[in-house]
């Protein structure tokens, strides 16, 4: 991997610009390889050195799918996390599960940074975007989840684990999805009591909470209730199956492909594409070569391939 | 020689002697000074025990008694007891300075981690004092105090919360304690225009019980920004001729948190009116301590202009009038500073 200077790389960067057409596959090579600090550095020194935001100049140069991976690539993880959800309240459909993604798979501090960027940004709040955008019972959870600055500790109440347990089989056995207390508890518990909750339900109910939630597939707050559990839980198993969903959809999505790819890099992109290989046969790298081309494609698996080596 | 002398002190003090021919080293004058120095409202006055208590000699001590039969009772057994109830109070009342000082040296964060988890574990629960950390601070400085929670007692504010009330106060207090919001004051007007309208009619048409089911009420309330709030809270006005907290009145909790979002000074100087009162609970006394030491950097000077146009008096007269001792001085000290910032 290079190991260029600051500098180095803005240069390089203005002269993938320069001229006629574009050196995609320079651009790729440097900020594909760089982490989200480094990218930082460089936008504030490209910045200063020739008076231009980078993204504004990627995106003058760029386009369709290769621009927008690279673009969000380059925001700091924070920004493209409020820029990913504000896109998702205003597309919002009940199907939508960006807002449970954010809400639940990053840390209660990166899900902080990315509503302060959401203020500087949108001169709003997320909270009152997602509650504007959305209605009745998916407000109800959604809110919540965007809200909550999760106790991240490890420790463990197992009697409330079981009493938790107890009431989340009640209310699922009463089709009470959406009962304050089911919500309650999904919202505001730290993730390592909720996992405790969800096995001690597994061990005494006989299924994971999940199977119990699935007894209408069309039902779209169970859909959003289950991605809750699985963001919160496992979200390698969550972003694995967003993963397989949009590259053998006919036509792939390229929305959540991007997505995935740009915000789970840096994170756990490894044990991501583990759990891909394990599931489909095939691994990640090759599902997204046989199913991308061009430019996005090498930028694509450029970043899948990010953290090693 | 030395006996002549003493005569004269007696003399010169005009100091008599009981019924029993025992020498009396207080004036009547000051045996009141001391009942009051004893009697609070807020706080004792050291000053006066200092110098009077030191000079009483035991007949002193006994006339004193004899004078203030609220706090030592005559008792069948012959002397006059100090009544448990008033022991209680003294002691409470000689430590309010201390708590003051403890309250105003304290890290914002942990002192508002503090009177969260006080705030819901009292009985029966402050929901207005909750309510008023929630909405009076700023978003960061809330979000501290969620932090410092987190470390204190190793659970979310949310999760403490959540667990202890249940409804539609759980949908309230939940959702300001959680909320991070916008602190600027970029607003959509049209929007403005529309969620006022939303507003009246969600509660100008219905009884309560309607209004705590009405979802757009709760999402204005617990999601805009407070510069957004408090341009609705003008425009509703404009519009209805009566104020939201006015026609929030019968819910509570709906009008403490439209008060401590739109016009805190007003809410403050409500509970300092009440706390200075004849006849406050503990709880609200101790809303004396923590709003002066709270407010006193922040909005000192408009909860004091608030409190003198409501209650006809300056603030610093009525907490002079009010309360004793080190506890009296170092409140007007802080209100003094809050005035001149």
């Amino acid at each position: 991997m290079a190991t260029n200077s600051v500098t180095e790389d803005c240069e390089q960067l203005r002269k993938a610009f320069a001229g006629w057409g574009t050196n995609e596959g320079l651009i790729i090579s440097i900020l594909a390889h760089r982490s989200s600090a480094q990218i930082k550095l460089i936008r504030e020194t490209y910045a200063q050195t020739y008076g231009e935001d980078l993204l504004k100049d990627l995106d003058k140069e760029l386009s369709s799918d290769f621009e927008r991976v690279v673009v969000l690539w380059a925001l700091d993880p924070a920004e493209r996390d409020a820029f990913l959800a504000n896109e998702a309240t205003k597309r919002w459909t009940s199907s939508n599960q960006v807002l449970v993604e954010i809400a639940c798979t990053r840390t209660s501090h990166q899900l902080l940074l990315a509503k302060q960027a959401y203020h500087a940004r949108f001169k709003r709040s997320l909270e009152e975007d997602v509650a504007h955008h959305t209605s009745g019972d998916f407000r109800k959870l959604l809110v919540p989840l965007v809200s909550t600055y999760r106790y991240e500790g490890e420790e463990v109440n197992m009697t409330l684990a079981k009493s938790e347990a107890k009431i989340l089989h009640e209310k699922i056995s009463e089709k009470a999805y959406n009962h304050e207390d089911v919500i309650r508890i999904l919202s505001t518990r730290s993730k390592a009591q909720i996992n405790a909750t969800l096995n001690y339900y597994k061990n005494e109910f006989g299924n994971d909470i999940n199977k119990d939630l699935k007894t209408d597939p069309k039902d779209e707050f169970l859909a959003i209730l289950r991605a809750t559990v699985k963001c919160l839980t496992r979200p390698e198993k969550y972003f694995e199956k967003v993963l397989r969903l949009a590259i053998n959809k006919r036509g792939t999505d390229e929305g959540a492909l991007t997505r995935v790819v740009t915000t789970r890099a840096e994170i756990d992109m490894k044990i991501i594409k583990e759990e891909y290989h394990k599931r489909n046969s095939v691994t990640l790298d090759h599902a997204i070569g046989k199913d991308t081309t061009g430019d996005y494609e090498k930028m694509l698996l450029a970043l899948v391939g990010h953290g090693d080596a | 020689m030395a006996e002549g002398k003493k005569t004269t002190i007696l003399v010169e003090r005009g100091k008599k002697l009981n019924k029993e021919g025992e020498k009396i080293m207080t004036s009547p004058e000051e045996c009141e000074a001391l009942r009051k120095a004893f009697s609070g409202p807020h706080g004792v006055e050291e000053k006066s025990m200092l110098e009077i208590l030191g000079k009483c000699n035991p007949a002193d001590l006994t006339t004193f008694r004899k004078k203030c039969p609220y706090i030592f009772s005559e008792d069948e057994c012959g002397f006059e007891k100090w009544d448990s109830l008033h022991m209680k109070f003294f002691e409470k009342e000689f430590l309010r300075f201390q708590r003051a000082v403890i309250q105003w040296t304290m890290h914002p964060w942990e002192r508002d981690a503090l009177l969260v988890r006080k705030s819901l574990e009292e009985e029966p629960p402050l929901y207005n004092l909750l309510i008023e950390l929630a909405c009076t601070r700023t978003s960061d400085e809330f979000l501290g105090a969620r932090k410092a929670f987190q470390c204190l007692y190793n659970e979310s504010v949310e999760e403490f919360v959540a667990v202890r009330v249940e409804g539609f106060q759980r949908r309230l207090l939940v959702a300001l304690v959680s909320t991070y919001r916008y602190e600027g004051k970029q607003v959509n007007e049209a929007v403005i225009k529309l969620e006022c309208q939303k507003l009246g009619k969600a509660i100008k048409i219905n009884e309560n019980n309607e209004i705590e089911e009405d979802d757009e009420v709760l999402r204005i309330l617990t999601t805009r920004s407070k510069h957004y709030l408090k341009t609705i809270h003008k425009r509703y006005e404009e519009a209805y001729g009566s104020n939201l907290e006015e026609d929030l009145d019968d819910i509570e909790i709906l009008k403490d948190t439209v008060n401590c979002l739109c016009a805190p000074p007003i809410y403050f100087s409500e509970i300092l009116d009440t706390a200075m009162s004849a006849r406050p609970t503990e709880h609200e006394k101790e809303a004396l301590t923590r709003v002066i030491v709270t407010r006193t950097d922040v909005d000192m000077k408009d909860i004091a202009e608030e409190f003198n146009r409501k209650y006809g008096a300056p603030l610093i007269e009525r907490i002079e009038a009010a309360a004793r001792g080190n506890y009296r001085d170092f409140l007007v000290t802080l209100v003094k500073r809050g005035l001149a910032n």
